[in-house]
């Protein structure tokens, strides 16, 4: 598929490792302070990571978190 | 089970462990102490709902009263959440790490029934038009992709289930947002994007069956 398709292709392509919302939620505060902490939370949980850059809300959901966590008052 | 950091080695661990302990037992006690501990959670927790509420809000548009309002109603429920849920604190992060992320959900389940409230939505409605615009694609290059958007609504209509096709129309045409669909269906998130993955899926088959898109693996990244 051409370059000029890459939206849809982004969208239709799934990852086989994607562990689902309920998985990522699960597992979120620990995923997030591995992040924070810059310990690579990719590599420890990649279906996790998968999920994320997929889900929309759940990244969103995980972008909240890391927010929450970098600010000085927590 | 897994820990974002090794108290054995590590002394900034080992004192979010020691204050992660206070929590719980201050939150699992009687009397003052556990009602100060309480009203001191509920502060920090309404503090992020307000925060990530602020976040979102150039996508949701939620400013002022109703912000605050929503927050109140998020951290409120999020710590009835919490203290049914202590004993499920495991000490794999700090636990007010682990309280946020309640707050984080319940500020997605407030806004996903908030975005109900916003008067003329359309769900239903099959406006397949709209379908190039979804994906980004220049009218002006219509020569270019007009057999891949069809080939994409075939396998719309021939490959997907009723309940499929619904999610596609909401959150794809329409642009409603996933926890919208959530709270419109009593469904819940995992088994709404569950049933769009399983469409993504379909349909990427069907396209590179038809040998309009590539056969490479499946992985977006």
């Amino acid at each position: 598929m051409s370059m000029k398709f890459t939206a849809l292709a982004q969208f239709l392509a799934t990852d086989p490792r994607d562990v689902g919302c309920e998985v990522a939620m699960e597992m979120l505060h620990v995923y997030a302070e591995l992040f924070v902490a810059g310990d690579d939370p990719e590599t420890r949980f990649p279906g996790i990571a998968a999920h994320l850059n997929a889900c929309g809300p759940c990244g969103d959901d995980f972008a909240g978190l890391v927010a929450a966590l970098s600010d000085p008052a927590s | 089970m897994p820990l974002a950091c090794n108290p054995a080695i590590d002394e900034r661990c080992r004192a979010g462990e020691s204050e992660s302990a206070q929590w719980v037992r201050r939150l699992q006690g009687d009397g003052p102490g556990q009602a100060d501990a309480v009203r001191q959670l509920h502060a920090e927790l309404l503090r992020v709902a307000r925060s990530e509420l602020r976040r979102r809000s150039p996508r949701t548009r939620i400013a002022g009263s109703e912000l605050d309002d929503l927050a109140h109603q998020a951290a409120a429920d999020a710590i009835v959440v919490i203290t049914r849920k202590l004993d499920q604190f495991r000490y794999e992060s700090r636990f007010t790490t682990w309280a946020y992320r309640f707050v984080i959900l319940e500020v997605s389940n407030k806004l996903g029934r908030h975005f109900w409230r916003a008067p003329g939505i359309s769900i239903d409605q099959e406006q397949w038009d709209r379908l190039p615009a979804a994906f980004g694609l220049d009218p002006q290059r219509q020569a270019e992709w007009q057999e891949l958007i069809e080939a994409l609504r075939a396998a719309i209509e021939e490959t997907l289930t009723p309940h499929q096709r619904r999610l596609f129309v909401a959150i794809v045409l329409n642009g409603v947002p996933l926890d919208a669909m959530v709270a419109e269906s009593g469904s819940n998130r995992n088994a709404i994007y569950k049933a769009l993955f399983d469409a993504r899926r379909k349909l990427r088959r069907a396209l590179v069956a038809g040998g309009h898109m590539d056969a490479k693996p499946e992985r977006a990244s």
